[in-house]
């Protein structure tokens, strides 16, 4: 079988796969196992023993998830399974490839998935400006539909399912999972009071689940391949592959599919990403995205799954990293990240809609010259009371990964752009 | 008034959600996709299609970014500023743009062919400096690419 | 209940109560902004930071948002943490950055909840040296001004309005740190409680537009407790005085009425104080004499014994309108109502007070778990009432939706996404209405009589001895089950019902419905709406009805009326149906007058006392609930400005009338009320007397910062005059007297060291939201009366049937305009619906009319011309005028009337 079950049909400019073809590859077989041969529980269990962790960044296990929506007749109606194809995380672009390279793919997924937790209704959330996407995903639910795998009664099931997309009118904050429930029902994307946990009360009050794209379109291949299989594809103790992905001055930019945990840091750049471009020298890594604490040449040869990236001080996200070079200014590059979060604040709580503009304003006068002794401890400080818990949602904790590694990595770039009273990179 | 056109749209998307406010978001776009942005009586219009107050409406519509509340020219230029697009020198391209169009971020050239709008990331990062106009996405841009690709947006 | 540590210390507080609340509760103090004791909480400014420890061992401890933490039992929590400290400062800097530094030219200083925590927090020094953010301001109506760039983004505004009054045209634009708080265009607010704005905004955003008018600092206030005298509810607020005017009115706590919040005409009604149309001085024939001189007059009148009746009030207080029944005796004494209004106010108070249904407070309604609205409109005949029961119907999905998921009331957001759009039980049967509607299960729209067959049909759904009703069509029987099946089901149903369809059965019907149930043995609260303040007063003490008095008038039996705080013109009309009896008379020039009125009228024949308002006297008045409440005295005056009750007592006592002698006070004059008449024993319990004192102290009026009294009267004289002394209430109309907090009936105004903002109320009460230390205000003066025979109504009207070219005209009423005093203030006057007839769009079109267009309504004995006004809201068959607007006054409706076009 396979090692990269996600990308195998994938083809290099990413005409995706027409419903025959993908049947042809041996598509649709999980959905009609799960539905046939399994109960619902069966798939849960089968989800949460391959330890399929959530790709879309916290990395919460999956079936532990499906296990507290209420199943049985008592259980209430309408359920829903949201994909959330919200792709806004800077760096990141690996749904995008899934979601153009193989639509049925996650077609599919969303059935099994819907069908492991009883929903009625599906929703795919799909992040602005994905038009090629759009439009795909809308070609392979309208296949899927006329070939009986969505509707009533599905294969003769009795099972039922009704698949829409969305288009998102675009904010960052709608990739956190209740703000993007909020956004569906129609009402400005701030994220919701938990507890209550959306497979409790989500969409209109209603049990929900919401899984990343990568998440779903690992599920069909969990039940086609089994568990075992599944466990074995990873290089750690949690199961299935990866995406990863390399952006910023490397030689061949891109994302791969590769087994959970069985690449380092190094590898990545050196190896997919063919190295730095034009002799420039990497200073640090975003490992996971926009919102992760910089790693740094004392670790790039860790592996990079969830606990070895967390044991190195940072999280894996969404697998797909962003190179700062030495040709770069790291002061510019958190200016950047940090103008970015603080727009992108939904304006709900305190910390993160005061909290990070003051940081834009002191980085910016930094990186302009006007930068003062005081800013640096004034953002190690703000760094601290944007952390875990002190606001509404994850935004700010994460904002703050970045100024925080930085200013603990790149402190003397900092010192010196306060000293010159310039950007020595300018 | 809305069109008949866009009435029927927006009343599409009340039954496929099955919940009328939830339309809301995609009454705005369809007034956009009619009129490049959403004036003040596309607001109030699309509004009463879903059962909101003109104050309800513009809750929602002022909060996403997609949602043009002030008038755009024929094209509005997506350029992307994320970390990847920083690191591969959008600011060269965006300080190009600017010169070349002769206006600043959020504004619209004389002639009201482009708005220059900054946005967030357009997860192409594997291929920046990216921008969009329209539903085009152009990537690994170059201040020479960019112009040859203006010349096709009229 | 739980034990909680609270840094060392051990409190009890109640189990599954947030943190904040518990905290705050038993004295403590945590800074917050977004947590509102009724709004609940939503963690979104992240003020309220403590610190909570696993257990003993656990010396780092996490710090938790103390809004959105349940209480635990044995729960170790530290507020002088100094890492909870530094991040409620590290907040109030972030909330500071864009603050203007302009609290010297703000509205708000000296009672900001902002400046409060801001001190509390020790913030003092400002690190920022970045530019501020800055909004443009709206025009928001004649209530309410606006300053954004003072806003600190806790939401609270919108929660209030939007949330939790049900406004729609108040939200929040934008995104990031430039979110908005305002409207989508200029235009005045449209909900009928924008001024709470002005209190649950923690800053100076969202101020109180007519104070700015005459402004002054809270602490330069002279203030009372108070009573709103602009409907039948009885709200409690807190009036405030300088320089001979009053100045603004705030809300008084009562956890039993009006609770945190007041209607728009409530708290902006109070300019007619000020109004340039008061009488100020004693007059004879519309030439100032001494006060003495008018008295002997009076006094003559009545000693000559000459045929002397009396008019009362429902506006006026309870010692008035009995001082003027004893001046006049039982046998003259007439109670100031149209006989419509009289028979149905003795109709309702012989309901509550023989029936087993029991009158609910405000605070009770709000518990409701079912409702049934008969025949009121009440945003505007009861405006507080109907925010009430928007409340009551969060009561049934907050148990069975919220509840089951464990969510607690206090969190709001996550119990408003688990409740969604489910709603409890409440069902609007009545002419005209609207506001409320969306708050409804389900609305009918129709005329009284359908109105009070629904209701009767409903009593008889409950309980077969309620006789049936005949010919109900499907939809009203479908709606009858509806009702019936869910106030059976409730916990605690509730009936509202009211005068203003003028009818007597849909009053009957609404009794019915609460008793078919109370005759089962399962309790229903039946409240009706009083539209005066003292309306249910005037009804329990009796008396015979205007058409009565104008008759004995008529026929020559009179020689002289005294008329009490009433213009009988908009009770009886301008012409000859009774005439503008009072302020001038029907041509009958033999007749002597006296008028007690804190307004001037138009004729000046007689003799004019001018009255005190309630601002300038002391008085009690009874609510729709039979609760009395006193009202106290807030600032004296230089003019012949008296209580009514005091001009009458002063003429009896000319009079040489022995039992008024000893009436000089305030507690003579109740004491003697309560000797006399059965039902108002308990009033004397309404206040502490005057003799009272606190720590041997009397209660000052005026905060200890009050400024400028040796120097406010310079200009005049420059030896300061004694202050006056009060005879009525155990106050001082000074700085002087005790500094404790006093009983809730005399509490003048709620501070607190480090409270300066009317949030000082958490000092007040016995734990937040709850009683007020003291007791709450008010003596309850009607029980249901236990194992009554139920005796049900039985008189079911026949059903409403439309004519051809006829409509019905219904009376409508109007939050701004149909009450007389608060018309006066020029912000209510702004707002004031004007005379005008409504109709159904579709009847207008039919007659080729529009919206704004002249035309005639012919009345069986008049013609009236009027613009039109769509009225979507109105049944089939029925047109509308508004009741008692000025040039519409004395209408006898409904009646049936021909509408043309000019």
């Amino acid at each position: 079988m396979t090692t990269t079950p996600l990308t195998q049909n994938i083809r290099p400019g990413r005409e995706p796969l027409s419903l025959k073809e993908y049947e042809a590859a041996g598509g649709y077989q999980a959905l009609r196992k799960a539905i046939k041969e399994l109960s619902p529980t069966d798939v849960q269990t089968m989800v949460k023993d391959a330890r399929l962790l959530g790709r879309g960044g916290a990395g919460f296990p999956t079936g532990l998830k499906w296990s507290f929506v209420p199943m049985g007749p008592d259980a209430p109606r309408p359920k829903y399974l949201l994909c959330n194809a919200d792709e806004m995380e800077p760096g990141t672009f690996k749904d995008r490839l899934l979601i153009e390279g193989d639509p049925h793919q996650l077609v599919e997924g969303m059935i099994v998935a819907s069908y492991a937790i009883q929903a009625d209704v599906a929703f795919i959330f799909l992040r602005a400006q994905y038009d090629r996407g759009a439009e795909r995903l809308r070609r392979a639910i309208a296949e899927a539909y006329s070939a009986g795998y969505l509707g009533k009664n599905i294969l003769g099931t009795g099972f039922c399912l009704e698949l829409q997309m969305h288009e998102s009118a675009g904010r960052y904050i709608c990739g956190e999972e209740t703000a993007l429930l909020n956004s569906l029902e129609g009402r400005r994307a701030i994220p919701r009071t938990k507890p209550p946990f959306p497979p409790v009360v989500g969409l209109w009050g209603k049990p929900t689940v919401v899984q990343n794209v990568e998440t779903i379109c690992n599920v069909p291949h969990i039940v086609n391949g089994g568990v075992s299989w599944y466990r074995a594809l990873s290089r750690c103790e949690d199961g299935g592959t990866k995406i990863y992905g390399v952006s910023g001055k490397v030689n061949r930019p891109g994302a791969w599919e590769l087994p959970l945990g069985g690449v380092t840091v190094r590898q990545l750049i050196e190896e997919r990403a063919g190295g730095m471009r034009d002799g420039l020298k990497c200073r640090g890594v975003l490992p996971g995205g926009a919102s992760t604490d910089f790693l740094v040449e004392q670790h790039f040869d860790t592996p990079m799954d969830f606990k070895s990236v967390a044991k190195a001080g940072s999280r894996l996200g969404t697998g797909t990293m962003i190179v700062l070079d030495d040709q770069t200014c790291p002061v510019g590059m958190v200016l950047n990240l940090t103008h970015f979060f603080a727009t992108e604040s939904c304006g709900w709580c305190t910390p993160c809609r005061e909290g990070l503009p003051y940081m834009e304003n002191m980085l910016r006068a930094i990186e302009e010259g006007r930068g003062e002794e005081r800013d640096l401890a004034a953002l190690e400080e703000h760094c601290r009371w944007l952390g875990p818990g002190m606001t509404f949602c994850p935004l700010a904790p994460g904002a703050v990964e970045p100024v925080q590694s930085a200013l603990k990595y790149f402190r003397d770039d900092f010192e010196r752009h306060v000293r010159e009273k310039r950007c020595p990179w300018r | 008034m809305l069109t008949e056109t866009e009435r029927r749209e927006i009343e599409h998307e009340v039954q496929t959600l099955g919940h009328r406010r939830a339309a809301c978001v995609e009454a705005l776009k369809i007034v956009q996709a009619h009129r490049v942005w959403v004036d003040d009586e596309g607001l109030r219009d699309a509004a009463a299609a879903v059962g909101l107050t003109t104050a309800e409406m513009d809750n929602v519509a002022t909060f996403y970014n997609g949602v043009f509340r002030r008038r755009i020219g024929r094209h509005a230029i997506l350029v992307c500023e994320s970390v990847s697009c920083f690191v591969c020198g959008c600011e060269k391209l965006f300080e190009h743009l600017k010169k070349r169009l002769a206006i600043d971020a959020g504004q619209t050239t004389a002639d009201g062919r482009f708005t220059l709008v900054p946005i967030c990331c357009l997860g192409c990062c594997d291929r920046g400096p990216a921008m969009v106009i329209g539903k085009d996405l152009h990537t690994d841009l170059t201040p020479e690419k960019v112009d040859l690709i203006l010349e096709r947006y009229s | 209940m739980a034990t909680i540590h609270v840094d060392g210390k051990a409190y009890q507080t109640r189990d599954g109560e947030n943190l904040l609340d518990a905290c705050l509760s038993v004295g403590l103090n945590i800074p917050y902004f977004c947590w509102h004791p009724v709004l609940g909480s939503v963690g979104a400014c992240r003020q309220c930071a403590v610190k909570v420890f696993k257990d003993a061992e656990d010396k780092r401890g996490m710090i938790v948002m103390s809004c959105m933490t349940p209480v635990k039992d044995g729960m170790l929590v530290s507020i002088d943490d100094p890492d909870a400290r530094r991040f409620r400062a590290q907040i109030i800097e972030w909330l500071m950055l864009n603050h203007p530094h302009d609290c010297p030219v703000c509205d708000e200083g000296g009672e900001c909840h902002l400046q409060d925590m801001t001190a509390m927090t020790g913030h003092d020094y400002r690190r920022t040296r970045f530019p501020k953010r800055t909004h443009r301001n709206q025009d928001l109506g004649p209530f309410i001004n606006h300053e954004m760039n003072r806003c600190i983004q806790c939401y609270r505004c919108v929660r209030f309005y939007r949330d939790y009054a049900g406004g729609r045209d108040l939200d929040v634009f934008g995104v990031h740190d430039r979110v908005y708080f305002g409207r989508q265009a200029d235009g005045a607010l449209e909900s009928e409680f924008s001024g709470n704005l002005v209190e649950v905004c923690p800053t100076g955003v969202f101020t109180d537009k007519t104070l700015k008018q005459h402004y002054t600092r809270k602490w330069d206030l002279q203030m009372a407790p108070s009573v709103c005298v602009h409907c039948g509810l009885g709200c409690n607020t807190t009036p405030g005085e300088r320089y001979g005017t009053l100045r603004r009115i705030v809300n008084r706590y009562n956890p039993e009425v009006n609770r945190y919040f007041l209607c728009d005409r409530g708290r902006f009604g109070y300019e007619f104080v000020n109004s340039e149309h008061r009488l100020r001085r004693t007059l004879v024939d519309n030439e100032p004499v001494e006060r003495s001189e008018a008295i002997r007059r009076v006094a003559d009148m009545v000693k000559a014994g000459k045929r002397v009746i009396g008019i009362g009030s429902p506006r006026a207080s309870l010692e008035s309108n009995f001082a003027l029944r004893q001046l006049v005796g039982p046998d003259r004494f007439y109670q100031g109502f149209g006989e419509d209004e009289r028979r149905l106010m003795a109709k309702i108070v012989d309901i509550l007070r023989n029936g087993p249904a029991r009158t609910p407070s405000l605070a009770d309604m709000e518990k409701a778990d079912a409702v049934l609205v008969l025949g009121e409109d009440l945003t505007n005949s009861a405006p507080r009432m109907a925010l009430a029961l928007r409340q009551a119907v969060r009561n049934k999905p907050m148990k069975e939706i919220a509840a089951k998921v464990g969510i607690p009331e206090w969190s709001d957001a996550a119990a408003r996404t688990a409740i969604q759009d489910a709603k409890g039980p409440l069902f609007i049967v009545a002419p005209t209405g609207g506001k409320l509607d969306d708050a409804a299960m389900a609305t009918l729209r129709c005329a009284p009589n359908d109105a009070a067959r629904v209701g009767f049909a409903v009593a008889h759904a409950l309980n077969e001895k309620v006789p049936a009703v005949e010919g109900l069509g499907e939809e009203q029987r479908a709606l009858v089950e509806a009702i019936a099946q869910a106030l059976r089901e409730a916990k605690r149903p509730l009936v509202v019902s009211g005068p203003s369809c003028n009818s007597e059965d849909v009053v009957e019907a609404a009794a019915n419905v609460a008793w078919a149930l109370c005759e089962q043995g399962k309790p229903c609260e039946l409240s009706y709406v009083a539209h005066e303040c003292n309306s249910i007063g005037l009804a329990l003490l009796g008396g015979g009805a205007l058409e009565e008095a104008t008759a004995a008038i008529d026929a020559g039996q009179v020689e002289a009326v005294v008329i009490l705080e009433n213009d009988l013109r908009r009770r009886v009309g301008q012409d000859g149906r009774g005439g503008r009896s009072g302020h001038g008379g029907s041509g009958n020039d033999s007749i002597a007058f006296v008028l007690l009125d804190c307004l001037a009228g138009e004729e000046k024949r007689g003799v004019y006392l001018p009255a005190a308002t309630f601002a300038e006297g002391d008085g009690i008045l009874i609510n729709n609930e039979g609760r009395a409440q006193r009202f106290v005295q807030v600032f004296t005056t230089d003019d012949d400005i008296q209580e009514s009750w005091r001009w009458l007592v002063d003429v009896m006592v000319a009079c040489g009338r022995s039992e008024a002698a000893a009436w000089r006070t305030h507690d003579d004059i109740v004491a003697a009320i309560a000797q006399s008449i059965d039902v108002f024993g308990p009033i004397p319990r309404t206040a502490p007397s005057a003799d009272y004192r606190f720590a041997g102290q009397r209660i000052p009026r005026e905060p200890h910062r009050y400024s400028g009294r040796t120097a406010m009267r310079a200009h005049v004289n420059v030896s300061e005059p004694k202050p006056p002394e009060d005879v009525d209430a155990p106050m001082t109309f000074t700085m002087e007297g005790a500094q404790t907090k006093p009983d809730a009936e005399l509490t003048p105004f709620f501070w607190s060291p480090g409270w300066n903002s009317i949030q000082a109320l958490n000092k007040f009460q016995e734990e937040i939201g709850g009683p007020l230390r003291g007791g709450s205000p008010g003596v309850r003066l009607i029980e249901p009366r236990e194992n009554a025979t139920v005796c049900f109504f039985d008189r079911i009207p026949p059903a409403f049937q439309t004519r051809a070219g006829e409509w019905l005209i219904v009376p409508t009423r109007h939050i701004f305009g149909s009450e007389e005093l608060s018309v006066l203030s020029p912000a209510i006057a702004e707002l004031k619906t004007r005379s005008h007839v409504g109709m159904r769009p579709e009847d207008a079109e039919t007659l080729g009319l529009k919206e704004g267009d002249e035309v005639r309504v012919e009345l069986a004995e008049d013609q009236v011309s009027l613009r039109l006004q769509i009225r979507p809201d109105l049944p089939r068959g029925c047109a509308s005028m508004p009741q008692f607007l000025q040039h519409l006054a004395g209408l006898t409706l409904p009646q049936w009337a021909k509408i043309k076009g000019k």
